[in-house]
């Protein structure tokens, strides 16, 4: 079983990047159960979504307090709160940022931290606003690379499903972020699930 | 075909495939979703149902029971202070014996204002005559939602399809949704046997007597005991249809076991895959899922637990002063064990308001059990801050 967690703030769609790995796993034949923070959602403020993924049906229905990987739509999440709280060691970050790895000097000498500057490939796609572009799903191009926990056109499929206005804009964003991904040089082995 | 759905969705689906025919429902957290995918579905024509928007759960049941009592298949939602703000209206659905049915996502009752799981909402209306079916994951949501009509109509009760708040209402996971053809195969019209008709006028809800009110309740009492063996019947036919089936009670793992779990609920999840590593661990130790709540099944529930060592039941509820409700339920029925053959009942109350309830919590409980050896005199209270 792999256990992700996905931070970000109210209004970036945190909770639709869950659904739509959720989706994009579950096309690949695997079992997956994806959910909010459960409580109130206050638009700006950080919220957080999950994703358990398994070769099995997923029975545990807990909160996830010690995730293998993150996901993180919003860098000043990294200075606001503690994101690798419960991160398992040798843990994944994925940050949406135009810094390299290695600024995160410190999440990186203890995890695996790569970044991709999902909000201007978001932008340049009209993807949101550009001052708020929405980086959900270009992150999770990212993410397929970075992981290789789920196929890239998993991901596009799963965008196509669930993203209702300009699917399309959403696939080529993920596509690109694939390709702008930054993985931390010193970084050990990503080990598949 | 199998799609990712939140539990809220499998609800509005179900309903939606049960070609309800009216909805009448007030929004309240975290049920909110249910009632904004059928009202989607009947504003946009994919759904024929009469939404009826209401100012208050009061005046929903109150639109439900009317909708029901002209004939027609009806549904509503709601959620701890909204069921609570019904509960005149729920004597009048069960006394009136409307069949409607109602999905009640969990949650624990303010003050302290919160939005999570707790089984008190729903508990608290045990006795106004309405069936009550717990669920365990998204799949069973959908089918007892299905289920549910056609149980209500048979034996003209309401019905209350039960889902722990968030850790159904708002998590996705997968869940095979049936085909139109299959569930209309299932679920043919509603044919209902007394109703509002101008052309054949009758009085509902008028002045009974005492020398016919018993009668009445007689009546509803015998329907109760009708649904038991009537869910049965449903679950096999819908088992037949599309493979699976549910059970008013579910036992697991419980070949000579010697401690059994008797949970409810998402608990039950989370539950199996401790006793499974335990079991694996040579250890006797079973469960046994309780989903029909009212009519309370104690017949199958004494044959399960006949001879079992000890039983720990989990209750994510409280009646204070007294203790957890389903272990009180089934102190009850095992009452009527004989005494060599009657278990220990170890009652547990945890997760109340959504308090976690992780594998350790499950462990904890477990080690608790094997290590008392005389029956317990209270529940014992877990995962309390000290």
């Amino acid at each position: 079983m792999r256990e992700l967690r996905i931070h970000g703030r109210g209004g970036q769609g945190a909770v639709v990047a869950s659904k739509v790995l959720a989706v994009a796993v579950f096309r690949e034949g695997r079992w997956v159960q994806s959910f909010p923070a459960f409580g109130v959602e206050r638009r700006g403020a950080p919220v957080t979504a999950f994703l358990r993924i398994a070769d099995a049906p997923i029975r545990l229905r807990c909160e996830i307090k010690a995730p293998d990987d993150l996901i993180v739509l919003d860098p000043t999440l990294v200075e606001a709160i503690d994101v690798a709280s419960g991160l398992k060691e040798g843990g994944g970050i994925l940050i949406n940022t135009d810094r390299p790895p290695s600024y995160y000097e410190e999440l990186a000498s203890r995890y695996r931290v790569a970044t991709v500057d999902a909000s201007r490939i978001a932008a340049e796609h009209g993807i949101g606003s550009r001052t708020q572009p929405i980086v959900n799903t270009a992150i999770l191009g990212a993410f397929a690379r970075w992981s290789g926990l789920v196929d890239l056109e998993s991901v596009c499929g799963a965008i196509d499903e669930e993203i209702a206005y300009r699917a399309e804009a959403n696939m080529e964003a993920a596509r690109e972020a694939a390709e702008a991904l930054v993985i931390h040089e010193a970084a050990p082995e990503v080990v598949n699930a | 075909m199998k799609k990712v759905i939140v539990g809220n969705h499998a609800v509005s689906l179900g309903v939606k495939l049960a070609r309800v025919e009216v909805v009448s429902a007030y929004p309240i957290t975290p049920q909110t979703q249910v009632v904004e995918m059928l009202s989607e579905m009947c504003a946009s024509g994919e759904l024929a149902a009469r939404f009826i928007k209401v100012e208050s759960e009061h005046s929903a049941m109150a639109a439900c029971c009317g909708a029901s009592a002209a004939g027609t298949r009806t549904f509503t939602a709601s959620s701890s202070q909204g069921l609570a703000l019904m509960h005149e209206m729920l004597h009048w659905a069960g006394n009136g014996r409307h069949p409607v049915v109602m999905a009640n996502i969990n949650r624990a009752m303010g003050p302290g204002w919160n939005v999570w799981t707790d089984q008190n909402d729903s508990l608290s209306q045990r006795d106004t005559g309405w069936i009550q079916l717990y669920c365990e994951t998204n799949q069973e949501v959908l089918d007892t939602t299905i289920q549910a009509f056609k149980l209500a109509e048979a034996v003209d009760l309401p019905v209350m399809v039960i889902l722990d708040a968030f850790y159904l209402s708002h998590t996705s996971e997968p869940v095979e949704i049936p085909d139109q053809d299959l569930v209309d195969e299932f679920l043919p019209r509603r044919e209902a046997r007394l109703k509002l008709d101008t052309s054949d006028p009758r009085s509902f809800g008028s002045l009974v007597r005492p020398e016919d009110y018993m009668e009445m309740r007689w009546d509803q009492q015998q329907a109760m005991t009708t649904a038991l063996r009537m869910y049965e019947e449903i679950d096999a036919d819908w088992k037949i249809l599309t493979g699976r089936r549910w059970g008013a009670i579910e036992p697991y793992r419980m070949d000579d076991a010697e401690l059994v779990l008797v949970t409810s609920g998402t608990v039950t999840s989370t539950a199996r895959e401790v006793i499974d590593q335990r079991r694996e661990d040579g250890e006797m130790i079973g469960l046994l899922k309780v989903k029909m709540f009212r009519p309370f099944p104690s017949a199958a529930i004494r044959r399960a637990l006949r001879g079992v060592d000890r039983v720990a039941v989990l209750d994510r509820n409280v009646s204070p002063g007294h203790s957890g409700i389903f272990a009180e339920e089934i102190r009850a029925a095992l009452y009527d064990v004989p005494p060599d053959d009657r278990p220990w009942l170890h009652g547990y109350v945890l997760g109340l308001g959504g308090r976690d309830v992780t594998p350790a919590t499950i462990e904890e409980i477990i080690e608790r059990a094997w290590a008392v050896d005389t029956p317990p005199r209270e529940d014992l209270w877990v995962g309390l801050k000290t």
